[in-house]
């Protein structure tokens, strides 16, 4: 999917001017509420015209006031999903799964609702009333009805924030298997730098109504290392763990993880903190941490008077964060090698 | 007890049928006023407003007295429509476009506030759905605004069943033909000797308004359950 947009609209004291033009399946706009994002949704959508400028996906023009094109939202094809799920009350299941899909046109319904209906596991809940089902599962039926409408975009607008942390990464797998399966391109927004992690490719940041910077996930995650809350965030699919101890023992690259809070049989996803990785210059001979790794250190990088360290280490990449002073006393430069100390317990599995 | 003359239950089944035309009447009008008031911006907005809401702060007689001068012989919608052979004064229909007048802003008001809860992203999700805009308010925001239209509907009934000062104006008090029960009861009000007949009558509307209201809450509560299921 080719997104080219160039528009201005001023709503009251606030003023939207973005300009960009990705590529991509899956694209992520990133910016802190109040800073245009869902403005740019309706503009994209339809809902809202902009007072000028222009928009096209795959080079066919949604909006242009110069050509005084300027296409209603029915006709464009593409579907949101909201933070609420934003299903019909009035409505079952059924009828709310199949809302977008009798409305479009029989040339370009390529999703049969079976086939939604099997991958977003949505057979026990279509009999039922809407106002019935849980957050997840409602939210579940919107992006199947969303799907199902056969969109050339998805508009994903925020769509996992009113949900808890467990439910919004079981709903994660079903986002990206949907996407992924019926090939529909999507523009995924949202403020938390670990959801751009997982689910886009490339990012547009957004800050004040501007489009200020395209980039990736891993760069965006990086340069909010210091000012984030929570660090850098290490993502590792771990699998098959045996069990030692008490703890969880998950192969990872040539040599193996010691992980608290793991899962026996399942593939688990699990994140790190870039600030729970304790850097040692020498081998110490004894410490309390189950993971120790020797590390050779790829790559430094600054992030707001912090130091990111780029660790490979059993062919497997980690990014821990650092103080100057810290940088100095180790005496780290690229190509040194390093011990790395990580705690069981600092992985924290998000599924 | 109940002491019904043939004109009594003329002027029953009269007044139903003219609240029942007025509502029926109002009720399209009145879902496309509440629509244009809430999801549509535009200049003279404000006065919309005034213009739907006047009829509920104006005197009835003074809106039965403005009607006349509407539609009689000489008024502006009256030539208009004398030259096609219709004449609304003095006859049923009268008391039907008297009672549908005052009763509108109530209507309103209530479809209006039904209209107002329906969440945005809800109509922006079945546009975005390929939903044209008519589409859309006959499958989303019309069943979202049913509550609203019922209690508007039975209000509008209700009020029409006691419409006295426009309509006596308008369409007079011609026993069978205008003569609706608040007008029998004022002319047996005046005689003392009909005082039974008038207490016959005055138990008769608090029949049907009881019935209304009755026929309202368990509409009501029939929605309530559907969308709780």
């Amino acid at each position: 999917m080719r997104l080219q947009i160039d528009v201005a609209k001023t709503q009251g004291h606030f003023t939207l001017q973005a300009a960009a033009a990705v590529e991509g399946q899956r694209t992520g706009i990133f910016g802190q509420s109040g800073c245009g994002k869902s403005t740019l949704v309706h503009l994209i959508s339809g809902l809202l015209q902009p007072d000028r400028g222009e928009i096209a996906i795959d080079g066919l023009t949604l909006f242009s006031s110069e050509k005084k094109i300027s296409l209603p939202p029915e006709q464009r094809r593409i579907a949101i999903v909201f933070q609420q799920a934003m299903l019909f009350p009035h409505l079952g299941v059924k009828a709310n799964l199949l809302y977008g899909y009798k409305r479009c046109s029989k040339a370009n319904r390529r999703i049969d609702p079976q086939a939604i209906i099997d991958v977003l596991q949505l057979e026990p809940l279509l009999s039922r009333g809407v106002n019935r089902l849980s957050g997840g599962e409602k939210q579940r039926v919107a992006l199947g009805r969303s799907v199902l409408s056969n969109p050339r975009l998805l508009l994903m607008d925020e769509p996992l924030s009113a949900l808890d942390d467990t439910l919004r990464f079981q709903i994660i797998p079903y986002l990206k298997s949907v996407s992924a399966e019926f090939g529909i391109p999507y523009l995924f927004i949202s403020h938390s730098v670990l959801e751009m992690q997982l689910m886009t490719d490339r990012i547009l940041v957004m800050k004040e109504g501007k489009i200020i910077e395209e980039t990736s996930p891993d760069q965006l995650a990086r340069n909010r290392m210091a000012t984030s809350q929570t660090g850098y965030l290490n993502l590792l699919h771990l699998e098959e763990p045996s069990v030692e101890n008490g703890l969880y023992s998950y192969p990872w690259g040539s040599g193996r993880l010691l992980v608290s809070d793991g899962q026996e049989g399942k593939t688990s996803l699990f994140e790190l903190s870039s600030r729970d990785i304790i850097l040692f210059k020498q081998h110490p001979k004894a410490i309390s941490a189950r993971n120790l790794l020797a590390c050779t250190v790829t790559e430094l990088f600054r992030s707001d008077g912090r130091l990111g360290v780029v660790l490979s280490s059993c062919g497997k990449k980690l990014i821990a964060e650092i103080v100057r002073s810290a940088a100095e006393e180790l005496d780290i430069t690229e190509g040194s090698t390093i011990f790395a100390a990580i705690k069981a317990s600092s992985f924290r599995r998000l599924d | 007890m109940l002491s019904l003359t043939a004109e009594d239950i003329q002027a029953i089944l009269l007044s139903l049928k003219v609240a029942l035309t007025a509502t029926l009447l109002a009720l399209p009008l009145g879902f496309a006023t509440a629509w244009l008031m809430v999801f549509r911006s535009f200049r003279g907005k404000v006065l919309l407003e005034v213009l739907v809401n006047l009829p509920l702060t104006l005197p009835p007689v003074v809106i039965g007295y403005f009607l006349l001068l509407l539609l009689g012989k000489n008024g502006w919608a009256g030539r208009f429509l004398d030259a096609w052979g219709i004449h609304f004064i003095f006859t049923w229909k009268a008391a039907v476009i008297a009672s549908a007048t005052v009763g509108f802003p109530l209507l309103v008001r209530s479809v209006r506030l039904g209209m107002e809860s329906i969440d945005r992203q809800l109509i922006e999700t079945s546009r975005s759905l390929g939903a044209r805009w008519f589409d859309t308010l006959i499958t989303v925001v019309l069943p979202l605004s049913i509550r609203g239209i019922l209690a508007g509907s039975s209000l509008m009934f209700a009020r029409s069943l006691g419409e006295f000062g426009a309509t006596i104006i308008v369409a007079g008090n011609i026993p069978g033909i205008t003569q609706t029960i608040p007008l029998a009861i004022y002319d047996y009000a005046s005689s003392p000797s009909s005082t039974m007949m008038a207490l016959s009558l005055c138990l008769v509307a608090v029949v049907i308004s009881v019935l209304v209201l009755f026929v309202h809450e368990v509409l009501s509560r029939n929605i309530e359950k559907q969308e709780a299921a």
